[in-house]
């Protein structure tokens, strides 16, 4: 075997390693560097060893704010996963309603997510707001900005809107894929509509199902942006989920050991969900 | 079990139909005796697919009629039809074990759960399935999952019919002869109505006691696996049909006589008529001989195939393909070749002239 030695090729490896370098390890160690130091600014610091994250974990807001946070996620993924494949299941398979139906599902993802925010702090807005007017003159006392009730339901209509579709688009694409001898080998063994859905659908959008939990856990367990537009987190601290309690205190309160630490338990919480969820949902895999 | 009737069977799956390409059936007329095992025959495209999915009831056909026992079920769906289809690709129900797959049509027909357990388990031995029975069925194997829905089509003691699309398509080949004659030997068994589509002519010729070949949506034929080899009736049969297929060339039908090669072939057929568009003279390869005098030709190519020799010939009319033993002494250059009386036929517009 006369195989020339070229080590030519490592060069075009550099350019990733340095975006990666860039987008991803420089930061993260740079929050792991924060994490165990205190600093006054002008680039003074110094050692603290666990203590921020022993604060964190003992301290009751960020209970409250993870409590919070593990509230959101639930309720939306309660909502959004049983509505997202409800809809796929009722949209047209073929003819002019499917790109319809497809362009209209796309809509609400295609919104930045600053402006999801502002649209619905107007459309929500108790006095001039048509959601919100509406509610209070049919009679329902409704003010997002005062009540803490009305803040988190206009939170999450405002997520079940934005985000739905992504479920629906999923589904549809799951439920497409599957061959139609399976509808007919139904019908000749005589299922019932549920039996379809329950023994055919629902296993072969399986897949597509465990992605759509993950990116929706993913993306609501780190919702910034909308609730910030909306309610601030407020009133009070009704709707203060974890990244806006975390850019507060890093930003508003300058604290940056404990925001790091705090970060970092935060990114851990995320990946250790991801993995817990993604070994049950994937465990008959190896099998099939 | 049922007799089944198509009546002036046509079918279109487009509203409009100006030409006979709108039609993906045509005039269907068929009479299959109950207890019979029949197999449609015909290459990807010509209908045969619809043709079933309309005996099933899972199409409507735009005209005609089907009657099972006499009985018209045109317009009734497949669970009141109660008949059993295995599709293409192995269909069954991932999260199910094999036996709730199995069991899964009878519980849907309210039996007793005691009635689902004896039908099951002897299924599943007809099947040999019993010991991957309380298995997840998602884990097994291509052939391990047509048999599930093979099963699942058997399990109902009171089917009119069993179908079968193409089943064996996704089956490894050393398998596919292990369940066709599995097949084979269950129609014997249990005696029902069996129709069975496929493109695979060995598959059709080895399954069934009548075939019916398709074209173009239409029925060209139905005969025992005989029949469609010794007389083809459309030229389509003749090629398709047979390895290689039927040599067909064209010739002169006049006054009740053919000519090819400028020679009168003793053949006697019975029509004055001589306005076909195409003549043509049929004859399949096993049934041309070498010898002294006769037509002449220009042996072009021979291969051996170890059990016999395919000889490829030019004439003035075009190339012919010849089948000898293997022993047979091919002359070289230029030869004479005779046609069996009795194998030569003539074709008028593509149909057989008697």
């Amino acid at each position: 075997m006369n195989k020339t030695l070229n080590q030519k090729a490592w060069f075009f490896v550099i350019p990733v390693f340095v975006l990666v370098a860039f987008n991803a390890a420089v930061p993260l160690m740079t929050v792991v560097n924060y994490s165990f130091q205190e600093t006054f600014g002008s680039n003074v610091f110094a050692w603290e060893g666990t203590r921020w994250f022993k604060e964190i974990l003992h301290s009751e807001r960020f209970h409250a704010s993870l409590g919070r946070q593990v509230i959101f996620t639930f309720i939306i993924l309660l909502i959004q996963l049983p509505l997202g494949i409800g809809i796929a299941l009722t949209m047209p398979k073929k003819g002019w309603g499917v790109p319809v139906c497809l362009i209209l599902m796309s809509m609400p993802l295609l919104i930045p997510w600053n402006v999801v925010g502002a649209m619905w702090n107007i459309f929500a807005l108790p006095d001039i707001g048509f959601l919100g007017n509406s509610l209070n003159s049919i009679g329902f006392d409704y003010n997002f900005t005062q009540q803490s009730g009305d803040a988190w339901f206009t939170t999450i209509l405002m997520d079940v809107w934005h985000w739905t579709s992504l479920v629906v688009l999923l589904s549809y694409a799951g439920l497409n894929s599957i061959q139609p001898a399976y509808y007919q080998a139904a019908e000749i063994d005589g299922a019932s509509r549920w039996d379809i859905f329950r023994y055919i659908e629902l296993p072969k959008m399986k897949k597509v199902l465990t992605l759509a939990i993950l990116l929706r856990f993913m993306d609501s367990f780190m919702i910034y942006t909308e609730p910030f537009v909306l309610t601030g987190g407020g009133p009070g601290n009704a709707t203060n989920f974890l990244s806006l309690d975390l850019v507060k205190m890093a930003l508003g309160q300058f604290d940056l050991g404990p925001a790091a630490a705090m970060s970092l338990i935060y990114f851990l919480i995320v990946l250790l969900i991801c993995w817990i969820f993604y070994t049950i949902m994937m465990k008959d895999e190896g099998r099939a | 079990m049922a007799k089944i009737t198509l009546k002036n069977l046509s079918h279109s799956y487009v509203s409009k139909q100006n030409s006979n390409e709108d039609w993906a059936l045509r005039d269907i007329n068929i009479d299959w005796k109950d207890g019979g095992a029949y197999a449609l025959l015909g290459p990807s495209g010509c209908g045969k697919t619809t043709l079933l999915n309309i005996i099933s009831g899972l199409l409507r056909p735009t005209k005609g009629e089907v009657l099972f026992n006499d009985k018209d079920m045109t317009s009734l769906n497949p669970v009141e039809r109660d008949i059993a289809q295995i599709f293409q690709f192995p269909v069954i129900y991932d999260t199910m074990t094999v036996y709730d797959n199995l069991a899964f049509p009878l519980k849907n027909r309210g039996l007793s759960e005691i009635e689902i357990d004896t039908k099951v388990k002897e299924i599943g031995e007809m099947l040999e399935l019993t010991s991957t029975l309380h298995n997840k069925a998602a884990g097994l194997t291509a052939d391990g999952k047509q048999k599930i829905s093979l099963g699942r089509g058997l399990v109902r003691s009171d089917v009119n019919v069993i179908m079968f699309d193409e089943p064996l398509t996704v089956i490894d080949p050393h398998l596919k002869w292990v369940l066709r004659s599995k097949l084979k030997e269950l129609h014997q068994k249990i005696n029902r109505t069996m129709i069975y589509v496929t493109h695979d002519q060995i598959e059709a010729l080895t399954f069934a006691d009548q075939v019916v070949v398709m074209h173009e949506g239409q029925i060209v034929q139905t005969g025992t696996p005989v029949e469609l080899f010794e007389k083809p009736k459309h030229t389509f049969v003749g090629h398709f049909i047979g390895s290689p297929g039927m040599n067909i060339l064209p010739c002169d039908i006049k006054n009740g006589q053919i000519t090819f090669e400028g020679k009168i072939l003793p053949n006697k057929i019975n029509t004055m008529k001589n306005n076909f568009k195409i003549t043509q003279v049929g004859i399949r390869p096993e049934f041309i001989n070498f010898s002294k005098d006769g037509i002449e030709v220009k042996i072009k190519r021979v291969s051996d195939t170890g059990r016999h020799k395919v000889v490829d010939v030019e004439c003035r009319s075009g190339n012919i393909k010849i089948l000898a033993n293997s022993s047979t002494k091919i002359p070289s250059g230029s030869a004479h070749i005779s046609f069996d009386q009795k194998y030569t036929y003539a074709y008028g517009d593509n149909w057989i002239i008697e």
